[in-house]
């Protein structure tokens, strides 16, 4: 009755700990909240035990806090999609583990003996190590892309959907016969199919496909709540499961694109990239000089910043507070516009903005900022490229055609900070490159945002 | 509109039925399919409103903890650690133990750090 009550108090925990990430200043009790629900949890867990093998597990604790506190308290916010893809694989990992552990030890699950562990029991335990298989083997491999050690390989969409089949077989199979080396054999089409499943998607789509996981590793935990008759498993699995799924979305609703298209995509973004360099050197555009630039946004009224994913592989976001800071001093307007795609991750570039202290009221999202950029003087784009392409409005022909941009190029002048006048991720060339009113300045981000600040203070 | 009304409850009064019916048949074995299946619905509906409260800047953050608690699958790890009748599944649990404690120190910490940085700007 007591352990219960625990379990549901830590759901409730659970609960409030998402509730509280409404508004910043909540967000951190919500935290506190989420702590709470984990150590109830646990404590009620082990009030059900006997007194036997407490300590082996006290061990695992330990060395498991010893090593996440490590990672965690190390890690640079620009790392941070890696870190969350490869938190992801751990949960996956460990729901395959359970699973495992559940199909073999039986009793100490109160899963019925008798006759065999019954049939509901084996379709939510192979689900839930099917689903975990993936979230591991998926999430690994979004971790190696997204640190840069691993490209992506074409796969054909028909081996994807041979091997989905597969595995619905396997699981078939293993749920009529209860055999052991069908679960095996199921894990393995799994670890399978979760490498096939993410290898061929480019990196403009990793937002998708980290949130993607998000959902996945919530479902493989609802998977093993069944499989358990854990209901605080099952609460704790779908909250985090729909999570991810209105995340992936949200991503893919700002892409205009369905989450199919994008799994079916096929890498020929990323993949493409390279290919629109030698075409865009062949068109002229206005190269500044960080004088000019320094000059133009000291005589500006108003700056809107667009960050993306250069900005966060330069590690400009602290130089571009001080070019911010700078601005402000003189009486200009400064804003930040963000993107939803913008980064590697939902939400990645609001934290880097939050790394280098730009106030939180001065960050804005697509929506609130839009229209805005008609009135401003300078629009300063600062590592992103796709999310600013007017392409994606009128030419249908675009593989980007339809996404929601932010409408750079109506500000008077626009400024890209870029390391070459290579296309996007996309593939795409942007028109707006050479714009009469575009300026560009090539270069590493940080250090030509060091440069304007340098010549800012010598105007 | 009472019309209109009416057909709803017949239809719901059907749905009800068909769901009892399904219902009875997993019941079979176990007993706890269907009230499991009640909790993950309803969870997902409450998962829905509140993650759709969440604002767009705290998305990272949103991420990491759902990330933390999500390994609250160690409950079902220390349950497979704790018992003596397979060396087997001690072992997967005592992995799973610790690749779930790696999760939940790793994302709340890292969570706690996203917010510091949004406390901090307010």
């Amino acid at each position: 009755m007591i352990i219960d009550i625990l379990y549901l108090v830590a759901a409730v925990c659970f609960i409030f700990a998402l509730r509280g990430l409404s508004s910043p200043k909540s967000a951190f009790y919500g935290n506190c909240c989420g702590i709470a629900g984990i150590v109830l949890a646990c404590i009620a867990t082990y009030i059900s035990l006997d007194i036997s093998n407490i300590v082996l597990t006290l061990v695992a604790v330990a060395i498991g806090a010893g090593i996440g506190t490590y990672i965690a308290g190390n890690v640079s916010m620009t790392a941070l999609p890696q870190l969350v893809a490869g938190f992801h694989s751990l949960v996956g990992l460990a729901a395959v583990l359970v699973a495992f552990a559940a199909y073999f030890a039986p009793g100490s699950f109160h899963l019925n003996e008798i006759y065999g562990i019954c049939k509901s029991s084996l379709i939510e335990m192979g689900l839930g190590a099917a689903i975990g298989a993936v979230t591991f083997s998926g999430a690994m491999v979004a971790f190696f892309k997204l640190e840069g050690l691993y490209k992506g390989t074409l796969i054909p969409a028909y081996v994807n959907a041979l091997l989905l089949s597969l595995l619905m077989c396997v699981l078939t199979y293993f749920v009529t016969t209860n055999s052991s080396t069908a679960f095996v054999v199921l894990a393995i089409f799994s670890f399978l199919f979760g490498i096939t499943l993410i290898a061929p998607i480019g990196g403009a789509d990793m937002p998708v496909i980290v949130s993607m996981l998000n959902s996945y590793s919530g479902w493989a935990a609802t998977g093993i709540g069944f499989t358990l008759h854990s209901d605080l498993l099952i609460i704790t699995g779908a909250i985090v499961g729909t999570s991810g799924a209105i995340l992936s979305y949200i991503m893919c609703k700002s892409m205009n694109r369905s989450l199919l298209n994008v799994i079916l995509a096929n890498g020929q973004y990323g993949i493409a990239a390279e290919s629109t360099d030698a075409l865009a050197k062949s068109k002229s555009y206005k190269n500044g000089s960080a004088e000019d630039i320094a000059f133009l946004i000291k005589n500006a009224e108003s700056v809107i910043i667009v960050p993306g994913y250069g900005m966060a592989t330069s590690q400009a976001q602290h130089a571009l507070k001080e070019m911010g800071d700078v601005l402000k001093k003189e009486g200009r307007k400064v804003r930040y516009a963000i993107h939803p795609v913008a980064g590697r991750m939902p939400g990645h570039m609001n934290v880097l903005l939050a790394e280098a202290n730009v106030p939180y009221e001065d960050v804005f999202e697509l929506d609130e900022i839009n229209r805005d950029f008609a009135s401003c003087d300078v629009a300063y784009v600062i590592g992103a490229n796709d999310v600013t392409n007017p392409a994606a409005k009128y030419d249908s022909s675009s593989s980007i055609y339809g996404m929601q941009i932010l409408e750079v190029e109506k500000a008077k002048t626009v400024v890209f900070l870029k390391r070459s006048m290579g296309a996007g991720y996309a593939g795409v060339d942007n028109e707006l490159f050479y714009a009469p009113n575009t300026m560009m300045l090539l270069g590493d981000a940080k250090k030509t945002t060091e440069e304007v600040i340098k010549a800012l203070q010598n105007i | 509109m009472s019309c209109c009304f009416c057909s709803l409850l017949d239809e719901l009064n059907n749905f009800v039925l068909c769901f009892h019916a399904m219902t009875s048949c997993v019941n079979e074995d176990g007993g706890t399919s269907i009230h499991g299946m009640t909790v993950f619905i309803l969870a997902c509906f409450v998962g829905y409103y509140v993650v759709w409260k969440v604002t767009p800047a705290l998305h990272a953050p949103l991420m990491s903890v759902t990330n933390a608690i999500s390994s609250v699958i160690i409950v079902g790890a220390i349950l497979a650690t704790s018992q003596n009748t397979s060396d087997f599944s001690r072992v997967c649990g005592f992995i799973a133990i610790l690749l779930a404690s790696v999760n939940i120190f790793g994302g709340f910490i890292v969570t706690h750090r996203m917010l510091d940085m949004f406390r901090k700007n307010r």
